[in-house]
């Protein structure tokens, strides 16, 4: 129905003109005015005090419910159909309007005044060439306004000058990208100039043009005109509104973009509505039972014209339309309604659940989206990212190797390993003031070994403290804290520092450290920064004797090739441990120096001034020149990090796959990299029976590969798949095809990377791509670009039409959680974009296992009992309607008063229901974590289906069989114990409604597992608040007042006072529940499911055993880690300001990417937290 | 519901994330109800409730059901069809003869004979089948306040009693077809004595009413006026009746709109066929039985046409017990369903025995 709505809604929207380009000119009101920007004010309410009534009530009868409702509601207007009153729809309708008009009223009101509070915050802004306070909403296009620190940035302003030397500011983007690191923007220089002089900034007459308003974040493209002369604007010159300001006293900013043109405000665009596979069905479900009633309704209208026998025609039309009316509760607007309150509910669980709260950043679990909840309980497939999801992004220095000799592992007397745990004693740093107290190390003799002056050991973090591109921040003396590119670089920066090499800070021409207490200044030469293709960093500094050094540190195949003969028997003993490092699933670096002599520095910086000043082949002439120096280099040694794991992410792993879920990783990360997570986190394990890795550079390698590991894995599978095509959907327009699954033998894995998976991705390979990595119990695919992922994502949804969830936490997950059935943000440490673009966001990966096994579960449960129940409540209330028909001469007579049909599901069956599907549970959350295979049901659809909907159907007919019929038989011909009337139609209506309402009741008992004091209480409550209103509405009192409204006067202590009524409710009740028990029972005795057995045992054992741990064994393997840069490029021609400052404009390296063996470029690894992301525009997919 | 659109609190949020004093825990309350661990009672389908419970009802219901069975059996009813559809019948010239103008009433006279004596009251129904009082428009085509006696209602009736609403620019008091329809036979005992006299069997007319019905629901306009015909001045018959409504009954407490008879035809009827009490006849005091042994006849004044719709009129004489008149099913279905109870027992014991021990104490495949 959705699509249906919103298709009409896209036709009404207007069409705005767009803008191309934006021209503007600053400290020009007037000028700028004349192209009618939108000034700062943003609304983003939807309704004022007169537009509310008309646009709301449109709105909600654009949901073609809502509709449906209101056209019976006409119907029902026209006398000669009317079979009911008008109250019998139009209570619930406006019940049901008013309710969710209350709500979107108090949402709209929320929004007005955090609308207004936002814009009235003050701002300076310069008018007429002095700083004045104003309101934020007035601020216009062209302005120059002055932040100040902590200030947040008020609308999209082009930077003009800052506090900061070179004109820098820093900038936290959390609430923009969710990134809390700080971020460096820059000014131009000829603006920078300015300064904070009002007077020279009034004069300020730059002409800027740009692009039209977008949302972008990571991309700006514009102009800046002064005095003739043409600059360039990028990203980097611009501060986005959301941002805020920190570690700068004041910067200045000209506006580009205000108010709803501000990239943050543009990003707010709705998202698209995602629904869940029970709403489909539902979907479907209600246009059958839509077709079902108008067959029903064209049955009894024949009856009708028989009945009434010649020239009926018309009547029997009427009759058709009044059983329409009469018919309707079979699709009861309260169904919908319930849904949402249901799913409300069962997000509110999540958002309370201590379970998934994380206390160290204080992150309780968020349900972000409460339309979705029971289809956490059918996930089959998950894609998770690695870096931040699995990983806590948090790189641990581990182990080292210098000199030959390795540190790090603790051994006992014997020589034995001693496993390290959160008890071990850790190094004493304090007589190191600056160290950092969380860094934490084991092994004595490296701190040893440095204190007694070995000068390898000195020299190795030396190298560390050096050869970096670390921003320090010192706001206290001694609170020293790292701005790191990359997790690994920090990681070692601050491992230097707490063995006694501290990075203390640093200007483009030198870097200070406190060497082992000692504070030695170094001049920096050069930086050779790292690049993907060169796979190393170096830096060339002269220290303060005067003696030149670089060091580099890099990739071991890289380093190696580059080392200095002599360095062949240390080699050796490092690979050896690099080997050990690299079973233990961890990344390294080899580290390396090299001293030079100053002629040939002198020599050397010369050529690399002109090449980086040469307009042709800058970047080969340059690569040529570190390819030069960086040779002959002497091994210091290596480093391992370790790529800290979350908690708990094996043992929720290995749960979620005995629930028969199928996990595939999605990362950015290199192949090596990924398939130790893969070992680490237990998704690749030894006893598989084998583990296949796609790497072809073809299309035609690949599908050999894949269909080789095919075979392998299942020798009788067919070339072609079997593709199965059917229709789905609404009219079932919707055409799918389903591949379908195929039975392996034992447990296989599959890692694929990223060249192999762009070809597999193809047309002509995806099926093959989908059969195989189908077969396996893992999938690892690496480096994988953020379009991938989402690639990846669709292709499990179009062909295996299972539930997918997809779990990330940085900006390149945002795609693959979009594309999902169901996106989980992590809301971690590397940003609030895939939060934000997520349905459920908490802080670990492990709470996975409970929002999917308990909550998902639960919700599944909850939903599915939900609409059995009210199908059948409601089917077998209609069908009861049809019954009576054949002996009322189908003239659309109700069996029922017409006060119950408005209060049945509004009052006496709502709460009751809602009860059960808000506290059910079939077994509690330790037994479901238990026994992962109670998910399964769900992945199997088995709990609501067409299937059970036509089950549910059949045992209604029976009901409704048994209701009509029985008080039928008992009354027919009957009279009062006094002779006097009781087969008249109040009190035949009264002992229906009567018996209907008793057997729903006990229906609703049986099917509630979970008896709390609330459901008891909505269930004595409803039947007792039945009686009460059924007694008052039938008294003298009532009458007397409304005297056509209430005709029932007296009938219920007329009829409910005789004997013969009561037997017959009870025959009734009992003949409608007892086969149903008896069914139930023999299920349970012949064929249990998991389910019950589960409970059966639960009856016998207060809590579940304890599963038993398995201990973690240790890989034995030869494979080479990745080494430890994740990131894409860094900065190092930002810290080195002098070559920044040459190079102006800045003008992007041209990707050296494009020369990998791959014609993928796109390829790039996942980038942390780059700051100069403008660069990468060629790179970014 | 929650689209993820933007608010401006959203940009404000952080501030109390890293703002100093904001220190508030964002931890979930521990409630039970949060935590979704409110204490529940949890039932489940074993044996130990389940069979227990179906012999139970087996062993309540069959006794209950011969009860019934045994008290339906021992009511009297006698019930006579005096349609006159077969040309044998004696009503049959009057069934045919029917016309709504005759001025003159046909009468008929039906001998029968009643084996047993009725001891106690005896109640006296009128039957009609095919007799749709449940059609919607027929059940509509009232006005509840005219009913009521509001005099506003009595002048303007309520469209619902359209057709029947107003004849020649009058009000029709009472309004509607229901009334217009009303069943209009006179029907009459005769007890005829071995020793030939044909005797008279007295008819209660009242007390056939509901209480409720002839004391709240229906009442004349004007109140107690003791002039009926001063009330129902300015309004006119339905138009097949015989008499005007405020010339009913003679008794003053019965007539017009509260005079039984009508309440009792306008309690319309569930289903086509139907009974209605018509008459009561009282217990006459000593040994001696209300209705003995022996010939009757009844004596019909047969003013209701039923031949047009292929109706059937019936007779019916009842006495009552505590649980109403004749009716076997309750009891016949009371001992059905016991009986099977008992044997489903038996079959689910069975299947429990076979089946059910190995099936839930084997373990859960982990």
């Amino acid at each position: 129905m959705g699509s249906v709505t919103s298709f009409f809604g896209g036709l009404c929207r207007k069409q705005v003109k767009i803008e191309e380009e934006r021209l503007f000119r600053a400290n020009d009101r007037p000028y700028n005015l004349s192209y009618q920007y939108a000034n700062n004010a943003i609304r983003t309410s939807k309704y004022n005090v007169f537009t509310f009534l008309p646009l709301n009530l449109f709105e909600q009868f654009r949901r073609l419910a809502n509709a449906y409702f209101m056209f019976l509601m006409v119907l029902q207007l026209i006398p000669q159909i009317s079979s009911l009153s008008w109250f019998t729809t139009a209570v619930p309708l406006i019940l049901v309007l008013s309710i969710t008009a209350v709500k979107d009223a108090s949402d709209d009101i929320n929004r007005h005044t955090s609308d207004k509070q936002v814009n009235n915050r003050m701002v300076n802004v310069l008018i007429d060439g002095e700083l004045k306070k104003e309101k934020w909403m007035n601020v216009q296009v062209g302005d120059i306004i002055k932040l100040e620190n902590n200030q947040f940035v008020t609308a999209d302003l082009m930077l003009l000058s800052s506090s900061e030397p070179l004109n820098l500011v820093y900038v936290e983007t959390a609430e923009l990208d969710g990134e809390t690191n700080l971020k460096v923007k820059q000014a131009l220089t000829v603006t920078g100039d300015l300064g904070d002089s009002t007077d020279l900034l009034a004069h300020f007459n730059g002409e800027v043009r740009c692009e039209p308003p977008n949302n972008r974040l990571d991309k700006f493209k514009g102009t800046l005109s002064l005095d003739g002369q043409t600059y360039s604007l990028d990203n980097d010159k611009v501060l986005l509104r959301g941002c805020t300001l920190r570690n700068t006293e004041w910067c200045f900013g000209l506006v580009i973009f205000g108010g709803p043109d501000t990239k943050l405000m543009q990003n707010s665009g709705k998202t698209t509505f995602k629904r869940t596979s029970i709403d489909h069905l539902m979907n479907v479900l209600v246009l059958c039972i839509f077709g079902f009633l108008a067959s029903m309704c064209a049955i009894l209208a024949i009856g009708s014209a028989i009945w009434e026998g010649v020239g009926a025609g018309l009547t029997s039309f009427l009759s058709f339309w009044s059983y329409v009316i009469i018919l309707n509760t079979v699709v009861p607007i309260s169904l919908y309604v319930s849904v949402e309150i249901i799913r409300l509910g069962n997000s509110f669980y999540i958002d309370w659940d201590r379970k998934m709260y994380y206390p160290k950043n204080d992150t309780p679990a968020h349900a972000r989206t409460t339309t979705l909840n029971e289809e956490l309980g059918q996930i089959k497939y998950i894609f998770s990212d690695k870096t931040g999801t699995l990983t806590q992004n948090i790189m641990a220095f581990n182990k080292c190797t210098i000199n030959g000799k390795a540190y790090g592992e603790l051994f006992d007397f014997s020589g034995q390993r001693v496993e390290i745990t959160e008890k071990t004693e850790r190094l004493d740093f304090s007589w190191n003031q600056l160290a950092d107290p969380k860094f934490i190390f084991h092994d004595h003799s490296l701190l040893e070994t440095v204190k007694e002056g070995n000068p390898e050991a000195q020299d190795f973090f030396r190298l560390l403290a050096l050869c970096h591109t670390v921003m320090p921040e010192e706001k206290n003396e001694g609170e020293l804290y790292y701005q790191a590119q990359s997790p690994d670089e920090g990681a070692l920066v601050t491992a230097a520092r707490n063995f006694g090499f501290v990075f203390r800070s640093r200007t483009p021409e030198s870097i200070t450290a406190m060497e082992m207490g000692k504070q030695v200044t170094y001049e920096l030469l050069a930086v050779l920064d790292f690049n993907n293709v060169r796979k190393r960093m170096s830096v060339i500094v002269r220290s303060p004797e005067g003696k030149l050094t670089l060091y580099c540190k890099g990739a071991d195949t890289i380093i190696y090739e580059r080392l200095h003969p002599s360095c062949n028997k240390l080699k050796e003993v490092t690979t050896r441990h690099l080997n050990e490092y690299a079973g233990d699933g961890l990344r390294t670096l080899v580290l390396a120096y090299k001293d030079l002599d100053e002629d040939y520095m002198d020599k050397w910086r010369k050529r690399h001034h002109e090449a980086s000043t040469a307009m042709d082949g800058r970047e080969e002439m340059l690569d040529e020149l570190y390819e030069e120096i960086e040779k002959d280099l002497q091994l210091l040694g290596a480093t391992a990090v370790e790529d800290k794991l979350q908690d708990g992410v094996p043992q929720t792993i290995e749960q979620l796959a005995k629930a028969d879920i199928k996990i595939w990783v999605l990362t950015g990360d290199k192949q090596e990299t990924a398939e130790n997570i893969g070992y680490s986190c237990n998704m690749l394990r030894e006893e598989m029976k084998e583990i296949f890795v796609v790497a072809a550079n073809t299309p035609e390698g690949v599908k050999e590969e894949l269909v080789n590991a095919r075979k392998k894995m299942c020798p009788e599978s067919a070339d072609e798949p079997s593709v199965i095509s059917s229709r789905a959907g609404l009219f079932w327009l919707q055409k799918i095809e389903r591949v379908e699954d195929e039975k392996v033998e034992g447990e296989y894995g599959l890692v694929i990377n990223g060249h192999s998976l762009a070809f597999a991705l193809e047309k002509d390979l995806h099926l093959e791509l989908l059969r195989t990595a189908c077969m396996c119990q893992t999938v690892i695919c690496c480096r994988v670009t953020p379009l991938q992922k989402a690639q990846v994502v669709q292709l499990v949804k179009k062909y295996k039409q299972a539930i997918t969830l997809a779990i990330g936490d940085g900006a390149n997950d945002v795609s693959m959680i979009k594309a999902a059935h169901i996106g989980v943000g992590i809301s971690g440490q590397e940003g609030m974009q895939a939060v934000l673009s997520s349905d459920y966001s908490f802080a670990q990966f492990r709470y996975l296992q409970r929002l999917l096994l308990v909550h998902g579960r639960w919700s599944y449960l909850r939903m599915c009992k939900f609409l059995q129940y009210f199908f059948y409540k409601n089917f077998t209330f209609t069908f009861v309607h049809f019954w009576y028909a054949f002996f009322c001469g189908f003239s659309a007579q109700t069996v029922y008063d017409e006060w119950f049909i408005t209060l049945y599901n509004l009052v006496y069956t709502s709460l009751p229901v809602l009860g059960m599907s808000l506290f059910d549970q079939d077994v509690n959350d330790r037994w479901s974590s238990q026994y992962p295979q109670l998910y399964t049901p769900g992945q199997l659809n088995l709990y609501f289906s067409k299937k059970m909907f036509v089950r549910c159907m059949l045992h209604s007919c029976y009901s409704s069989l048994i209701l009509f019929f029985i008080p039928w038989a008992a009354m027919y011909d009957t009279v009062r114990d006094d002779g006097k009337d009781i087969a008249d139609y109040q009190s035949f209506a009264l002992l229906a409604q009567t018996c209907l309402l008793i057997v729903m009741s006990v229906q609703l008992c049986l099917d509630t597992f979970y008896w709390t004091a609330v459901n008891q209480f909505f269930v004595w409550g409803s039947l007792a608040s039945y009686f009460a209103i059924t007694l008052t509405m039938y008294s003298n009192g009532m009458f007397l007042i409304f005297t056509s409204y209430f005709p029932f006067i007296g009938t219920a202590r007329n009829s409910l006072t005789q004997p013969n009524v009561w037997l017959t409710i009870f025959l009734t009740s009992l003949l409608c529940i007892l086969p149903v028990v008896a069914y139930r029972f023999i299920v349970l005795q012949l064929r249990p499911t998991v389910n019950d057995k589960v409970r059966h045992k639960l009856r016998k054992e207060a809590l579940p055993a304890p599963a038993p741990r398995r201990p973690p064994t240790r890989r034995i393997s030869t494979r080479r880690s990745g080494y430890a840069f994740s990131h894409a490029q860094g900065y190092g021609d930002l810290v080195t300001s002098r070559r920044f400052l040459l190079r102006l404009p800045l003008k992007s390296r041209p990707a050296l990417f494009s020369q990998t063996d791959s014609p993928l470029a796109q390829n790039q690894p996942q980038h942390y937290r780059t700051i100069a992301e403008g660069q990468e525009d060629a790179q970014s997919p | 519901m929650m689209a993820s659109s933007y608010t401006a609190k959203e940009e404000d949020g952080h501030i109390t994330v890293s703002g100093p004093g904001a220190l508030r825990s964002r931890k979930p309350e521990n409630t039970a109800f949060k935590q979704q661990r409110l204490p529940a009672w949890q039932p489940i389908l074993t044996a130990g409730t389940v069979l227990p419970a179906f012999f139970i009802i087996g062993l309540l219901f069959i006794p209950i059901g011969i009860g019934l069975f045994v008290t339906s059996n021992n009511i009297k009813e006698f019930e006579i069809d005096y349609t006159g559809v077969d040309a044998s019948s004696p009503c049959y010239n009057c069934s045919q003869s029917f016309s709504w103008n005759s001025s003159r009433p046909c009468t008929c006279s039906i001998p029968f004979y009643l084996e047993q004596p009725y001891e106690s009251n005896v109640y006296v129904y009128y039957g009609l089948s095919n007799f749709y009082q449940n059609h919607r428009r027929y059940v509509k085509s009232r006005d509840d306040s005219q009913l009521n006696g509001d005099p506003k209602s009595l002048m303007e009736p309520s469209k619902e009693c359209e057709p029947y609403a107003f004849h020649e620019n009058k009000p029709i008091a009472p309004c509607g077809a229901i009334a217009n329809s009303m069943f209009n036979d006179t029907l009459e005992l005769f007890y005829n004595d071995p020793n030939g006299t044909k005797v008279q069997i007295l008819l209660n007319t009242t007390g056939i009413a509901w209480w409720t019905d002839k004391h709240v629901k229906f009442g004349n306009p004007g109140g107690n006026s003791p002039n009926l015909t001063a009330a129902f001045q300015g309004t006119t018959k339905p138009i097949n009746w015989r008499r005007p409504v405020f010339d009913l009954d003679a008794d003053e407490a019965n007539n017009g709109f509260i005079n039984e008879d009508f309440i009792v035809w306008m309690r319309t009827a569930a289903l086509p066929t139907f009974r209605k009490l018509y008459r009561i006849i009282n217990k006459k005091s000593g040994m001696v039985p209300t209705l003995p042994r022996g010939n009757y006849s009844l004596e019909v004044v047969y003013n209701y046409p039923v031949r047009s719709f292929e109706g059937r009129k019936r007779m019916i004489l009842s006495t009552i017990s505590w649980m109403g008149g004749k009716n076997p099913f309750l009891g016949i279905a009371y001992i059905t369903v016991g009986s099977v109870c008992f044997f489903l027992g038996v079959v689910l014991l069975l299947i429990h025995h076979k089946c059910g021990n190995r099936n839930n104490n084997a373990d859960i495949s982990n």
